[in-house]
């Protein structure tokens, strides 16, 4: 009997998953193989890269843990440049953060097996911010749903959005199934979003996100009449319009009109799309806030920041103390170069905390004491709650920084 | 096996052979959450299978749904002897086929589930599977 008779390989691919290559390369054709076959791939592609999430002991667990392990004593490597996800915690400040002395062991058990297995950890969402740019049109897979939007809609990258244990195999094997996003039929829009409401910060676009992510559930929208003159940095904008529409549905592309690299191609639009037309962002905050006023938790830098966005809180804070915890989590590399430039230190003179390596999303933040957070992020917003059972506040960066000075939130 | 009453082929998602009697759910399955690892009970609430244990049967439904980490729960099921001994979908998903493949259970899908019933005696292999009615009658499931 042929197993793969439906998905052709290469003799090197068949090879593989006779286990010529070893028990661990094994395992990973074989989900590979039968991803492909579910997912109606006719072959495999190579990846240039891989991010892989389920990196947090607070998802994975004991059973994860304890997988990860096996895999890495049976000889599982990366054949592909391969990062992680963030994790759980700081791991150079996790004492300071409050995390349990458990969870610390643990996590760094996880990251331990991943590291054997040759996966790099730079523990980040955006490895776009650390020189991790894969070019227009090649194939990857990454697997954190902001990566993800941003790796296929800013950069023209191709890549499905993958679960954590099948990007691990796309390592592994260095390789994935050929469908899904890596086809270019299936990178064409399912409908036309028609954005009328004013859209003046990275809060009015999460809000915009969160509203299309649940009118568009896991198609690929068009976005005509999205104005993002208002900001020097687009990709931020876009950044967290990606984030929130794979937060609030499973939308894995998108498309700008005049702004993302694939919009422009002839047939992105077809002409029998649906058209939704967006007026008001009101729904759309209201979705990401309860009726909270007290804060606990500050939370910045979900998908984590850029240097200039730790920059402009640094000179927002400038002079004054924060009362609430305020977190502004982001890359590890990225928290060395603010180091260097002054950053960290304003930050921290104002009684924040520059984070790096893990999310407030990802963090176990309920064993914290944290029951309240306020976040200009609707990725975060939506998660916090779904994942931690946190209260949320949602708004611009200016609003969730005065509510860290006063630990009180004010507006709508 | 002795005398099946019922031949179907599907796909395989894990090659392999495994028998068994039958555990048919009519719904999907959520394995982080709504399986408890340690003693292979269903335990989402409102779930038709609520309270009865998956542990060495051949389990049966429709598909898999929830976290991706539901694979890895299946693989702790697998350590703890607490799995299904075989898994038989209608359409198989991420989770549950990664979970199968890194439990090494067999798993085949495309398969018309509504033709298998609680109790019956079922045997995968590979791509096919042998279905022996329950003697007591049409199934429970």
């Amino acid at each position: 009997m042929s197993h793969a008779s439906d998905v052709r390989l290469t003799e090197e691919e068949r090879a593989m998953l006779a286990g010529e290559a070893g028990p661990a390369v094994r395992k990973a054709m074989e989900i590979v193989v039968a991803l492909a076959r579910i997912y109606g791939a006719r072959h495999l592609v190579p990846v240039e890269s891989v991010q892989v999430a389920g990196v947090s002991y607070k998802n994975l667990g004991d059973a994860g843990l304890q997988f990860l392990r096996e895999w890495a004593d049976e000889g599982a490597r990366a054949r592909v440049p391969a990062f992680l996800n963030p994790a759980g915690m700081d791991l150079q400040r996790w004492k300071e953060l409050g995390i349990p002395e458990d969870f610390a062991r643990a996590q760094a058990a996880v990251i331990e097996a991943y590291t054997r297995m040759g996966i790099a950890p730079s523990l980040t969402c955006t490895p776009y911010y650390i020189g991790l740019r894969p070019a227009f049109g090649s194939h990857v897979a990454w697997s954190e749903s902001s990566a993800v939007s941003f790796a296929n809609s800013v950069l023209g990258a191709r890549t499905n959005r993958e679960g954590g244990p099948s990007a691990l195999a796309a390592a592994i094997a260095g390789r994935t199934g050929a469908y899904g996003l890596h086809l270019d039929e299936n990178r064409r829009a399912t409908c036309l979003i028609e954005v009328r409401a004013p859209v003046r910060s990275i809060a009015d676009i999460g809000a915009l996100g969160a509203l299309a992510g649940e009118l568009v559930r896991d198609g690929v929208p068009y976005f005509r009449g999205l104005d993002l003159s208002w900001t020097r940095r687009p990709e931020e904008a876009l950044k967290a319009l990606g984030a929130a529409m794979a937060a609030s549905g499973a939308v894995a592309l998108y498309h700008v009109e005049g702004l993302t690299p694939e919009a422009g191609l002839p047939e992105i639009l077809p002409a029998d799309v649906r058209v939704l037309t967006i007026h008001d962002l009101t729904a759309g905050y209201q979705k990401l806030n309860g009726p909270l006023e007290e804060i606990d938790l500050v939370s910045l830098g979900c998908p984590h920041a850029s240097l200039e966005e730790l920059g402009e809180v640094a000179r927002f804070l400038a002079g004054r103390h924060v009362r609430t915890r305020l977190w502004i989590t982001t890359a590890r590399q990225v928290r060395e170069q603010a180091e260097r430039a002054g950053i960290v230190a304003q930050i921290e003179a104002a009684g924040g905390q520059v984070v790096a390596d893990t999310c407030v999303i990802v963090a176990p933040v309920e064993l914290l004491g944290v029951r309240s957070l306020a976040t200009n992020s609707a990725k975060a917003a939506l998660y916090a709650r779904s994942h931690s059972g946190l209260e949320t506040r949602f708004g611009t960066t200016e609003q969730c920084l005065e509510a860290a000075l006063t630990g009180r939130w004010r507006g709508p | 096996m002795m005398n099946p009453e019922l031949v179907l082929h599907g796909r395989v998602i894990k090659a392999g052979t495994a028998e068994g009697t039958a555990l048919v759910s009519p719904a999907p399955i959520s394995f982080l959450g709504g399986v408890d690892p340690d003693s292979g009970t269903i335990i989402e609430p409102g779930h038709p299978l609520e309270g009865m244990c998956v542990a060495g049967r051949i389990l049966v439904f429709p598909t898999g749904k929830g976290s991706t980490v539901g694979s890895y729960t299946i693989y702790r099921m697998a350590k703890n002897g607490t799995a299904p001994a075989g898994i038989i979908c209608a359409q198989s998903e991420t989770i549950v086929a990664v979970g199968a493949i890194i439990a090494g259970i067999p798993m085949v899908d495309l398969i018309p589930i509504e033709q298998i019933a609680t109790g019956d005696w079922v045997r995968i292999e590979d791509d096919t599977v042998y279905v022996r009615k329950s003697s007591e009658g049409p199934g429970k499931g």
